[in-house]
Protein backbone atom coordinates (compact mmCIF):
# COMPACT_ATOMS: atom_id res chain seq x y z
CA UNK A 1 0.00 0.00 0.00
CA UNK A 2 1.08 3.56 -0.68
CA UNK A 3 0.17 6.91 0.80
CA UNK A 4 0.19 9.98 -1.43
CA UNK A 5 0.84 13.40 0.04
CA UNK A 6 -1.80 15.74 -1.39
CA UNK A 7 -0.77 18.60 0.90
CA UNK A 8 2.38 18.51 3.00
CA UNK A 9 1.61 20.97 5.81
CA UNK A 10 4.23 23.11 7.57
CA UNK A 11 6.72 20.40 8.48
CA UNK A 12 5.72 16.77 8.12
CA UNK A 13 8.51 14.23 8.57
CA UNK A 14 8.92 10.48 8.92
CA UNK A 15 10.12 9.75 12.46
CA UNK A 16 10.68 6.82 14.77
CA UNK A 17 12.28 6.61 18.22
CA UNK A 18 15.63 7.78 16.84
CA UNK A 19 19.09 6.72 15.86
CA UNK A 20 20.78 5.13 18.87
CA UNK A 21 24.33 3.87 19.24
CA UNK A 22 25.94 6.36 16.85
CA UNK A 23 26.19 9.49 19.00
CA UNK A 24 29.86 8.63 19.53
CA UNK A 25 30.37 9.43 15.82
CA UNK A 26 28.57 12.75 16.19
CA UNK A 27 25.32 11.42 14.71
CA UNK A 28 22.29 13.03 16.41
CA UNK A 29 19.54 10.78 17.76
CA UNK A 30 16.74 12.73 16.04
CA UNK A 31 13.39 10.85 16.05
CA UNK A 32 10.00 12.00 17.34
CA UNK A 33 9.85 15.19 19.39
CA UNK A 34 6.93 13.71 21.35
CA UNK A 35 8.10 10.09 21.55
CA UNK A 36 5.23 9.26 23.91
CA UNK A 37 2.56 10.14 21.32
CA UNK A 38 4.44 8.43 18.47
CA UNK A 39 4.61 5.30 20.63
CA UNK A 40 0.91 5.44 21.52
CA UNK A 41 -0.07 5.82 17.85
CA UNK A 42 2.14 2.86 16.88
CA UNK A 43 0.85 0.62 19.69
CA UNK A 44 -2.78 1.34 18.76
CA UNK A 45 -2.30 -0.14 15.28
CA UNK A 46 -0.35 -3.13 16.60
CA UNK A 47 3.08 -1.82 15.54
CA UNK A 48 6.32 -1.91 17.48
CA UNK A 49 6.88 1.28 19.49
CA UNK A 50 9.85 2.16 17.28
CA UNK A 51 8.17 1.77 13.88
CA UNK A 52 8.17 4.78 11.56
CA UNK A 53 5.21 7.16 11.67
CA UNK A 54 4.53 10.74 10.55
CA UNK A 55 5.17 13.79 12.71
CA UNK A 56 3.10 16.82 11.66
CA UNK A 57 3.72 20.30 13.00
CA UNK A 58 1.14 23.07 13.66
CA UNK A 59 -0.58 22.68 10.28
CA UNK A 60 -0.90 19.11 9.11
CA UNK A 61 -0.95 17.16 5.88
CA UNK A 62 -3.64 15.74 3.58
CA UNK A 63 -2.95 12.10 2.78
CA UNK A 64 -4.60 9.64 0.43
CA UNK A 65 -4.41 5.90 1.01
CA UNK A 66 -4.57 3.59 -2.01
CA UNK A 67 -5.79 0.64 0.07
CA UNK A 68 -7.90 0.06 3.18
CA UNK A 69 -5.64 1.20 6.02
CA UNK A 70 -5.50 0.80 9.78
CA UNK A 71 -4.29 4.08 11.26
CA UNK A 72 -4.12 5.88 14.62
CA UNK A 73 -3.63 9.53 15.56
CA UNK A 74 -2.09 10.89 18.78
CA UNK A 75 -0.49 14.07 20.12
CA UNK A 76 -1.66 17.54 19.09
CA UNK A 77 -5.20 18.11 17.86
CA UNK A 78 -4.76 19.16 14.23
CA UNK A 79 -8.50 18.80 13.54
CA UNK A 80 -8.21 15.46 11.67
CA UNK A 81 -11.02 14.59 9.25
CA UNK A 82 -11.74 11.84 6.80
CA UNK A 83 -13.23 13.73 3.88
CA UNK A 84 -15.80 15.73 5.89
CA UNK A 85 -16.11 13.53 8.99
CA UNK A 86 -14.09 14.37 12.12
CA UNK A 87 -11.72 11.53 13.07
CA UNK A 88 -11.29 10.54 16.71
CA UNK A 89 -7.79 10.38 18.15
CA UNK A 90 -6.21 7.71 20.35
CA UNK A 91 -7.94 4.69 18.82
CA UNK A 92 -7.39 2.32 15.91
CA UNK A 93 -9.24 3.50 12.79
CA UNK A 94 -9.86 1.48 9.66
CA UNK A 95 -10.13 3.90 6.74
CA UNK A 96 -11.44 2.99 3.30
CA UNK A 97 -9.21 2.83 0.24
CA UNK A 98 -9.11 6.11 -1.67
CA UNK A 99 -10.25 8.24 1.24
CA UNK A 100 -8.43 11.42 2.16
CA UNK A 101 -7.23 12.00 5.71
CA UNK A 102 -6.89 15.74 6.26
CA UNK A 103 -5.17 17.55 9.08
CA UNK A 104 -5.53 21.30 9.54
CA UNK A 105 -4.36 23.99 11.91
CA UNK A 106 -3.63 22.97 15.48
CA UNK A 107 -6.41 23.45 17.99
CA UNK A 108 -4.28 22.13 20.86
CA UNK A 109 -0.58 21.30 21.04
CA UNK A 110 2.06 21.50 18.35
CA UNK A 111 2.83 18.03 16.95
CA UNK A 112 0.47 15.26 15.84
CA UNK A 113 1.48 11.70 14.97
CA UNK A 114 -0.11 9.39 12.45
CA UNK A 115 0.83 5.72 12.52
CA UNK A 116 -0.27 3.11 10.00
CA UNK A 117 -0.30 -0.64 10.59
CA UNK A 118 2.98 -2.07 9.28
CA UNK A 119 4.81 1.26 9.52
CA UNK A 120 6.10 3.59 6.81
CA UNK A 121 8.67 1.79 4.71
CA UNK A 122 11.46 4.27 4.05
CA UNK A 123 15.07 3.05 3.91
CA UNK A 124 16.85 2.39 7.20
CA UNK A 125 19.84 4.78 7.35
CA UNK A 126 22.30 4.21 10.19
CA UNK A 127 19.91 1.94 12.07
CA UNK A 128 16.86 4.21 11.96
CA UNK A 129 14.14 5.58 9.67
CA UNK A 130 14.07 8.95 11.48
CA UNK A 131 14.49 12.09 9.39
CA UNK A 132 17.54 14.16 10.40
CA UNK A 133 16.72 17.45 8.71
CA UNK A 134 20.03 19.28 9.22
CA UNK A 135 22.10 16.30 8.10
CA UNK A 136 19.77 15.63 5.17
CA UNK A 137 19.42 11.90 5.71
CA UNK A 138 16.87 9.41 7.02
CA UNK A 139 13.11 9.50 6.46
CA UNK A 140 12.11 10.31 2.89
CA UNK A 141 15.29 11.60 1.20
CA UNK A 142 16.38 13.33 4.41
CA UNK A 143 13.76 16.07 4.15
CA UNK A 144 10.25 17.11 5.14
CA UNK A 145 7.47 15.75 2.94
CA UNK A 146 6.35 17.68 -0.16
CA UNK A 147 3.15 17.65 -2.14
CA UNK A 148 3.14 14.68 -4.52
CA UNK A 149 5.41 12.46 -2.40
CA UNK A 150 4.46 8.80 -2.14
CA UNK A 151 5.28 6.74 0.91
CA UNK A 152 5.21 2.95 0.93
CA UNK A 153 3.68 1.10 3.89
CA UNK A 154 4.97 -2.30 5.02
CA UNK A 155 2.29 -4.99 4.94
CA UNK A 156 1.49 -6.44 8.39
CA UNK A 157 1.62 -10.24 8.58
CA UNK A 158 -2.03 -10.57 9.58
CA UNK A 159 -5.06 -8.28 9.41
CA UNK A 160 -5.33 -6.42 12.70
CA UNK A 161 -8.76 -5.62 14.15
CA UNK A 162 -10.58 -7.67 11.43
CA UNK A 163 -13.96 -7.10 13.13
CA UNK A 164 -13.49 -3.38 12.81
CA UNK A 165 -12.48 -3.73 9.20
CA UNK A 166 -15.67 -5.68 8.50
CA UNK A 167 -17.64 -2.62 9.65
CA UNK A 168 -16.07 -0.52 6.89
CA UNK A 169 -18.49 -1.81 4.25
CA UNK A 170 -21.50 -0.59 6.19
CA UNK A 171 -19.89 2.67 7.20
CA UNK A 172 -21.25 5.93 5.74
CA UNK A 173 -18.28 7.91 6.95
CA UNK A 174 -15.59 5.83 5.25
CA UNK A 175 -13.98 4.79 8.51
CA UNK A 176 -14.64 2.43 11.42
CA UNK A 177 -13.56 3.10 15.00
CA UNK A 178 -14.07 1.17 18.23
CA UNK A 179 -15.99 2.66 21.14
CA UNK A 180 -12.96 2.62 23.39
CA UNK A 181 -9.91 4.82 23.22
CA UNK A 182 -6.49 4.80 24.86
CA UNK A 183 -6.13 7.13 27.82
CA UNK A 184 -4.69 10.51 26.95
CA UNK A 185 -1.36 11.77 28.30
CA UNK A 186 -1.77 12.06 32.09
CA UNK A 187 -0.91 15.77 31.96
CA UNK A 188 -2.94 18.35 30.04
CA UNK A 189 -1.35 19.57 26.82
CA UNK A 190 -3.04 22.96 27.05
CA UNK A 191 -2.07 24.03 30.55
CA UNK A 192 -1.00 27.69 30.42
CA UNK A 193 1.67 28.22 31.47
CA UNK A 194 2.74 24.60 31.09
CA UNK A 195 4.67 23.17 34.03
CA UNK A 196 7.90 21.47 33.03
CA UNK A 197 9.75 19.50 35.70
CA UNK A 198 13.54 19.31 35.63
CA UNK A 199 16.45 17.77 37.51
CA UNK A 200 19.31 20.15 38.37
CA UNK A 201 22.42 19.64 36.26
CA UNK A 202 26.17 20.01 36.66
CA UNK A 203 26.16 23.83 36.76
CA UNK A 204 22.99 24.45 38.74
CA UNK A 205 24.93 25.15 41.93
CA UNK A 206 27.35 27.39 40.00
CA UNK A 207 24.51 29.83 39.35
CA UNK A 208 24.13 32.47 42.04
CA UNK A 209 21.08 32.33 44.29
CA UNK A 210 19.33 35.10 42.40
CA UNK A 211 19.74 33.34 39.05
CA UNK A 212 18.48 30.05 40.50
CA UNK A 213 15.50 31.80 42.02
CA UNK A 214 14.77 33.57 38.79
CA UNK A 215 14.82 30.33 36.79
CA UNK A 216 12.41 28.71 39.25
CA UNK A 217 9.94 31.61 39.17
CA UNK A 218 10.24 33.08 35.68
CA UNK A 219 7.50 32.59 33.14
CA UNK A 220 9.27 31.68 29.90
CA UNK A 221 7.99 31.71 26.34
CA UNK A 222 9.09 29.38 23.56
CA UNK A 223 10.92 31.73 21.17
CA UNK A 224 10.13 31.84 17.46
CA UNK A 225 13.63 30.57 16.61
CA UNK A 226 12.86 27.19 18.20
CA UNK A 227 12.94 24.01 16.14
CA UNK A 228 13.48 20.25 16.35
CA UNK A 229 17.06 20.85 17.48
CA UNK A 230 16.36 23.15 20.41
CA UNK A 231 13.85 25.40 22.14
CA UNK A 232 15.10 28.91 22.85
CA UNK A 233 13.40 30.49 25.82
CA UNK A 234 12.55 34.16 26.40
CA UNK A 235 11.51 35.65 29.69
CA UNK A 236 14.21 35.25 32.31
CA UNK A 237 17.82 36.06 31.44
CA UNK A 238 20.13 34.49 34.02
CA UNK A 239 23.43 35.96 35.17
CA UNK A 240 25.97 33.38 34.09
CA UNK A 241 28.33 33.95 37.02
CA UNK A 242 31.28 31.65 37.32
CA UNK A 243 30.09 29.23 34.70
CA UNK A 244 31.92 29.89 31.45
CA UNK A 245 32.33 27.27 28.82
CA UNK A 246 33.38 23.81 29.93
CA UNK A 247 35.08 20.86 28.22
CA UNK A 248 32.48 19.52 25.80
CA UNK A 249 30.46 16.58 27.01
CA UNK A 250 27.50 14.52 25.88
CA UNK A 251 24.10 16.20 25.75
CA UNK A 252 20.68 14.67 26.40
CA UNK A 253 17.14 15.24 25.11
CA UNK A 254 16.01 17.91 27.56
CA UNK A 255 19.40 19.34 28.53
CA UNK A 256 18.92 22.99 29.56
CA UNK A 257 21.98 24.90 28.35
CA UNK A 258 22.92 28.39 29.41
CA UNK A 259 24.86 30.19 26.66
CA UNK A 260 26.76 33.43 27.45
CA UNK A 261 23.72 35.64 26.74
CA UNK A 262 21.94 34.04 29.73
CA UNK A 263 18.85 32.89 27.80
CA UNK A 264 18.31 29.15 28.33
CA UNK A 265 18.07 26.72 25.42
CA UNK A 266 16.46 23.30 25.88
CA UNK A 267 17.99 20.68 23.57
CA UNK A 268 15.36 18.66 21.73
CA UNK A 269 15.17 15.56 19.50
CA UNK A 270 17.60 16.71 16.79
CA UNK A 271 20.16 18.17 19.22
CA UNK A 272 23.87 17.94 18.52
CA UNK A 273 25.51 15.11 20.41
CA UNK A 274 27.94 17.19 22.49
CA UNK A 275 27.97 20.66 23.97
CA UNK A 276 30.25 22.95 25.94
CA UNK A 277 27.79 25.45 27.41
CA UNK A 278 26.97 25.28 31.11
CA UNK A 279 24.27 22.70 31.77
CA UNK A 280 21.87 23.93 34.45
CA UNK A 281 19.50 20.99 34.30
CA UNK A 282 17.69 18.31 32.33
CA UNK A 283 13.94 18.20 31.73
CA UNK A 284 12.36 15.10 33.26
CA UNK A 285 11.98 12.45 30.55
CA UNK A 286 8.30 12.11 31.42
CA UNK A 287 7.71 15.82 30.64
CA UNK A 288 9.49 15.91 27.26
CA UNK A 289 6.21 15.09 25.52
CA UNK A 290 4.61 18.15 27.13
CA UNK A 291 7.52 20.35 26.12
CA UNK A 292 7.43 19.06 22.54
CA UNK A 293 3.76 20.05 22.36
CA UNK A 294 4.50 23.71 23.18
CA UNK A 295 4.45 25.92 20.11
CA UNK A 296 6.41 29.14 19.61
CA UNK A 297 4.92 31.77 21.91
CA UNK A 298 3.57 29.21 24.42
CA UNK A 299 4.27 29.87 28.09
CA UNK A 300 6.06 27.53 30.49
CA UNK A 301 7.57 27.52 33.95
CA UNK A 302 10.04 25.14 35.52
CA UNK A 303 9.64 23.05 38.65
CA UNK A 304 12.65 21.45 40.28
CA UNK A 305 12.40 17.76 41.18
CA UNK A 306 14.89 15.18 42.42
CA UNK A 307 16.44 12.58 40.11
CA UNK A 308 14.63 9.76 41.93
CA UNK A 309 11.28 11.48 41.36
CA UNK A 310 12.06 11.95 37.66
CA UNK A 311 12.93 8.27 37.32
CA UNK A 312 9.73 7.31 39.17
CA UNK A 313 7.69 9.44 36.70
CA UNK A 314 9.50 7.78 33.79
CA UNK A 315 8.66 4.36 35.21
CA UNK A 316 4.98 5.36 35.46
CA UNK A 317 4.98 6.49 31.85
CA UNK A 318 6.66 3.26 30.71
CA UNK A 319 4.03 1.27 32.63
CA UNK A 320 1.20 3.26 31.01
CA UNK A 321 2.60 2.54 27.55
CA UNK A 322 3.03 -1.16 28.37
CA UNK A 323 -0.62 -1.20 29.47
CA UNK A 324 -1.77 0.26 26.15
CA UNK A 325 0.36 -2.27 24.26
CA UNK A 326 -1.10 -5.16 26.28
CA UNK A 327 -4.73 -4.06 25.77
CA UNK A 328 -4.24 -3.69 22.04
CA UNK A 329 -2.52 -7.08 21.81
CA UNK A 330 -5.46 -8.68 23.64
CA UNK A 331 -8.03 -7.19 21.24
CA UNK A 332 -6.21 -6.99 17.94
CA UNK A 333 -7.33 -10.39 16.62
CA UNK A 334 -11.01 -9.54 17.06
CA UNK B 1 54.44 12.60 40.31
CA UNK B 2 51.50 12.19 42.62
CA UNK B 3 50.47 8.98 44.37
CA UNK B 4 46.86 10.13 44.56
CA UNK B 5 44.48 7.85 42.68
CA UNK B 6 43.37 9.31 39.36
CA UNK B 7 40.21 11.36 39.63
CA UNK B 8 36.92 9.60 38.94
CA UNK B 9 33.39 10.81 39.52
CA UNK B 10 29.86 9.97 38.49
CA UNK B 11 27.11 12.47 37.84
CA UNK B 12 23.65 12.34 36.34
CA UNK B 13 22.89 13.74 32.89
CA UNK B 14 19.15 13.86 33.46
CA UNK B 15 17.08 10.77 34.29
CA UNK B 16 18.21 8.61 31.35
CA UNK B 17 21.95 9.25 31.07
CA UNK B 18 24.96 9.63 33.33
CA UNK B 19 28.55 10.79 33.06
CA UNK B 20 31.70 9.06 34.23
CA UNK B 21 34.25 11.84 34.56
CA UNK B 22 38.03 11.33 34.59
CA UNK B 23 39.38 14.86 34.85
CA UNK B 24 38.66 18.54 34.40
CA UNK B 25 40.82 19.43 31.40
CA UNK B 26 41.26 17.43 28.22
CA UNK B 27 44.63 15.79 27.71
CA UNK B 28 45.76 12.52 26.12
CA UNK B 29 45.99 10.68 29.48
CA UNK B 30 42.40 11.60 30.44
CA UNK B 31 41.30 10.72 26.92
CA UNK B 32 42.98 7.31 27.20
CA UNK B 33 41.01 6.52 30.35
CA UNK B 34 37.78 7.57 28.61
CA UNK B 35 38.65 5.36 25.62
CA UNK B 36 39.65 2.42 27.81
CA UNK B 37 36.30 2.40 29.61
CA UNK B 38 34.44 2.84 26.30
CA UNK B 39 36.29 -0.15 24.82
CA UNK B 40 35.63 -2.22 27.96
CA UNK B 41 31.90 -1.46 27.90
CA UNK B 42 31.78 -2.28 24.19
CA UNK B 43 33.09 -5.74 25.03
CA UNK B 44 31.09 -6.14 28.27
CA UNK B 45 27.81 -4.28 27.60
CA UNK B 46 25.62 -3.23 30.51
CA UNK B 47 21.86 -3.80 30.36
CA UNK B 48 19.74 -1.05 28.84
CA UNK B 49 22.66 1.12 27.69
CA UNK B 50 21.81 2.51 24.24
CA UNK B 51 24.70 4.91 23.61
CA UNK B 52 28.25 5.36 24.87
CA UNK B 53 29.42 8.90 24.17
CA UNK B 54 33.10 9.56 24.90
CA UNK B 55 33.93 13.26 25.22
CA UNK B 56 36.78 15.51 26.35
CA UNK B 57 36.93 14.36 29.98
CA UNK B 58 33.97 12.06 30.40
CA UNK B 59 32.11 9.07 29.06
CA UNK B 60 28.32 9.34 28.90
CA UNK B 61 26.10 6.28 29.19
CA UNK B 62 22.60 6.79 27.82
CA UNK B 63 20.37 4.14 29.37
CA UNK B 64 16.81 2.99 29.82
CA UNK B 65 16.02 3.28 33.54
CA UNK B 66 13.53 0.43 33.13
CA UNK B 67 16.50 -1.93 32.83
CA UNK B 68 17.72 -0.83 36.28
CA UNK B 69 14.52 -0.97 38.33
CA UNK B 70 14.75 -2.90 41.58
CA UNK B 71 12.86 -3.75 44.74
CA UNK B 72 14.40 -1.21 47.11
CA UNK B 73 12.57 2.09 46.48
CA UNK B 74 15.35 4.02 48.23
CA UNK B 75 17.76 3.11 45.42
CA UNK B 76 17.12 4.67 42.04
CA UNK B 77 17.99 3.14 38.66
CA UNK B 78 20.83 5.71 38.59
CA UNK B 79 22.17 4.42 41.93
CA UNK B 80 22.12 0.85 40.67
CA UNK B 81 23.89 1.64 37.41
CA UNK B 82 26.56 3.65 39.24
CA UNK B 83 27.15 0.68 41.57
CA UNK B 84 27.59 -1.58 38.57
CA UNK B 85 30.10 0.85 37.06
CA UNK B 86 32.02 1.18 40.32
CA UNK B 87 32.49 -2.59 40.24
CA UNK B 88 33.70 -2.45 36.63
CA UNK B 89 36.12 0.49 36.71
CA UNK B 90 38.92 -1.17 38.76
CA UNK B 91 39.14 -3.94 36.13
CA UNK B 92 39.59 -1.52 33.26
CA UNK B 93 43.19 -0.81 32.17
CA UNK B 94 44.24 2.86 32.27
CA UNK B 95 45.27 2.75 28.62
CA UNK B 96 43.11 1.26 25.86
CA UNK B 97 44.40 -1.57 23.74
CA UNK B 98 44.74 0.36 20.54
CA UNK B 99 43.85 -1.31 17.28
CA UNK B 100 45.83 -0.20 14.25
CA UNK B 101 48.51 2.37 13.60
CA UNK B 102 48.54 6.16 13.50
CA UNK B 103 45.98 7.33 10.94
CA UNK B 104 47.55 9.64 8.36
CA UNK B 105 45.50 12.48 6.91
CA UNK B 106 46.96 14.12 3.79
CA UNK B 107 46.58 17.92 3.77
CA UNK B 108 47.31 20.70 1.32
CA UNK B 109 48.18 23.66 3.54
CA UNK B 110 47.49 27.33 2.74
CA UNK B 111 46.41 29.18 -0.38
CA UNK B 112 42.91 28.43 -1.62
CA UNK B 113 43.00 25.23 0.48
CA UNK B 114 43.58 27.01 3.79
CA UNK B 115 42.52 30.63 3.54
CA UNK B 116 43.51 31.60 7.09
CA UNK B 117 47.02 30.15 7.15
CA UNK B 118 48.84 33.42 6.44
CA UNK B 119 46.71 35.41 8.88
CA UNK B 120 47.07 32.78 11.62
CA UNK B 121 50.84 32.67 11.12
CA UNK B 122 51.00 36.46 11.48
CA UNK B 123 48.85 36.39 14.63
CA UNK B 124 51.09 33.68 16.13
CA UNK B 125 54.34 35.45 15.13
CA UNK B 126 55.41 32.56 12.89
CA UNK B 127 56.11 32.01 9.21
CA UNK B 128 53.41 29.97 7.38
CA UNK B 129 55.97 27.18 6.82
CA UNK B 130 56.57 27.04 10.58
CA UNK B 131 52.84 26.68 11.23
CA UNK B 132 52.73 23.77 8.76
CA UNK B 133 55.80 22.16 10.33
CA UNK B 134 54.40 22.44 13.85
CA UNK B 135 50.89 21.31 12.91
CA UNK B 136 52.10 18.27 10.98
CA UNK B 137 54.75 17.22 13.56
CA UNK B 138 52.31 16.27 16.32
CA UNK B 139 50.60 12.92 16.73
CA UNK B 140 47.13 13.94 17.90
CA UNK B 141 44.61 12.03 19.98
CA UNK B 142 40.95 12.06 18.90
CA UNK B 143 39.32 13.36 22.09
CA UNK B 144 35.77 13.05 20.82
CA UNK B 145 33.37 13.45 17.91
CA UNK B 146 30.60 16.03 18.13
CA UNK B 147 29.16 19.23 16.65
CA UNK B 148 28.22 17.40 13.42
CA UNK B 149 28.38 13.80 12.15
CA UNK B 150 32.03 12.78 11.81
CA UNK B 151 33.48 16.02 13.27
CA UNK B 152 36.49 14.98 15.41
CA UNK B 153 38.19 17.18 18.02
CA UNK B 154 41.94 16.41 18.03
CA UNK B 155 44.53 17.51 20.55
CA UNK B 156 46.70 18.63 22.07
CA UNK B 157 47.36 21.50 19.67
CA UNK B 158 50.83 23.03 20.10
CA UNK B 159 50.36 26.15 22.26
CA UNK B 160 52.20 28.23 19.65
CA UNK B 161 49.21 27.71 17.29
CA UNK B 162 46.48 28.37 19.82
CA UNK B 163 44.11 31.23 18.99
CA UNK B 164 40.49 31.83 19.99
CA UNK B 165 37.88 31.25 17.31
CA UNK B 166 37.29 33.88 14.64
CA UNK B 167 35.12 36.81 15.73
CA UNK B 168 32.72 36.18 12.88
CA UNK B 169 32.08 32.53 12.02
CA UNK B 170 31.82 31.58 8.35
CA UNK B 171 28.41 30.41 7.23
CA UNK B 172 30.02 27.83 4.90
CA UNK B 173 33.28 26.05 5.56
CA UNK B 174 34.21 23.65 2.72
CA UNK B 175 34.14 19.90 3.42
CA UNK B 176 37.60 18.55 4.25
CA UNK B 177 38.85 21.84 5.75
CA UNK B 178 41.58 21.34 8.35
CA UNK B 179 41.21 23.94 11.06
CA UNK B 180 42.48 25.04 14.47
CA UNK B 181 40.97 26.90 17.41
CA UNK B 182 41.92 27.13 21.09
CA UNK B 183 43.62 23.87 22.08
CA UNK B 184 42.22 21.75 19.23
CA UNK B 185 42.51 20.93 15.58
CA UNK B 186 39.77 19.32 13.46
CA UNK B 187 38.68 18.36 9.96
CA UNK B 188 35.26 19.51 8.73
CA UNK B 189 33.56 16.32 7.46
CA UNK B 190 30.98 18.22 5.40
CA UNK B 191 30.23 21.78 4.35
CA UNK B 192 29.19 23.39 7.63
CA UNK B 193 29.11 26.76 9.34
CA UNK B 194 32.20 27.28 11.48
CA UNK B 195 34.39 29.75 13.35
CA UNK B 196 37.72 27.90 13.33
CA UNK B 197 40.83 29.09 11.44
CA UNK B 198 41.18 27.20 8.16
CA UNK B 199 44.79 26.19 7.45
CA UNK B 200 44.40 23.43 4.87
CA UNK B 201 42.16 20.82 3.28
CA UNK B 202 42.17 17.04 2.95
CA UNK B 203 40.66 15.10 0.06
CA UNK B 204 39.66 12.26 2.41
CA UNK B 205 35.98 11.65 3.12
CA UNK B 206 35.60 11.73 6.90
CA UNK B 207 31.92 10.73 7.07
CA UNK B 208 30.13 8.34 4.74
CA UNK B 209 26.60 6.98 5.32
CA UNK B 210 27.50 3.89 3.31
CA UNK B 211 30.35 2.84 5.60
CA UNK B 212 30.19 0.99 8.90
CA UNK B 213 31.06 2.81 11.06
CA UNK B 214 30.11 5.93 9.11
CA UNK B 215 32.97 8.02 10.55
CA UNK B 216 36.63 7.49 9.60
CA UNK B 217 37.83 8.61 13.05
CA UNK B 218 36.75 7.42 16.51
CA UNK B 219 37.58 8.73 19.98
CA UNK B 220 40.95 7.36 21.09
CA UNK B 221 42.47 7.13 17.59
CA UNK B 222 45.92 8.63 16.97
CA UNK B 223 46.17 10.91 13.95
CA UNK B 224 48.95 12.70 12.04
CA UNK B 225 48.58 15.28 9.25
CA UNK B 226 50.85 14.76 6.25
CA UNK B 227 51.55 17.75 3.96
CA UNK B 228 50.88 17.04 0.26
CA UNK B 229 50.70 19.24 -2.84
CA UNK B 230 47.64 20.12 -4.90
CA UNK B 231 48.37 17.48 -7.55
CA UNK B 232 48.44 14.73 -4.92
CA UNK B 233 45.23 16.18 -3.40
CA UNK B 234 43.36 15.74 -6.68
CA UNK B 235 44.86 12.29 -7.21
CA UNK B 236 43.75 11.12 -3.78
CA UNK B 237 40.33 12.73 -4.16
CA UNK B 238 39.76 10.94 -7.46
CA UNK B 239 40.93 7.61 -6.04
CA UNK B 240 38.26 7.42 -3.32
Amino acid sequence: MNVTVLRAGVQTTVQDLGRHGLQRFGVPVSGAMDAYSLTVANLLVGNQAADAALEMTLDGATLQFDGDALIAIAGADLAPRLDDHPLPELRPLWVRSGSRVRFGMSRRGCRAYLAVAGGFDVPVVLASRATYLRGGFGGLSGRALKQGDRLAVSAPQAVRFPGLRAQLDASDSGFAAPHWSASAHPERLDRDPQRIRFVPGRHWEALDAEARNRFLHAEYRVAAASDRMGYRLDGGTLANAGAGSVPSESTAFGTIQLPPDGNPIVLMAERQTTGGYPRIGEVAGADLALLAQLRPGARLCFERIALGEAQRLWHQQAAALAQIGASVAANMAQ
Amino acid sequence: MSDAPPSLSFLPLGDRALLVEFGEQPDPAVSDRVSALTAWLDRHPLAGVTDLVPAMCSLALHYDPEAWQGDDPARTPYDRLVSALQAVVPQVPAVPQRVGAVIEIPVVYGGEFGEDLAELARACGLAPEEVVAIHSATVYTVYMLGFAPGFAYLGPLDARLSLPRRDTPRTRVPAGSVAVANAFTAVYPAELPGGWHLIGRTPLTLFDLGRDPPARLAAGNRVRFVPVDAARFHELGAAQ
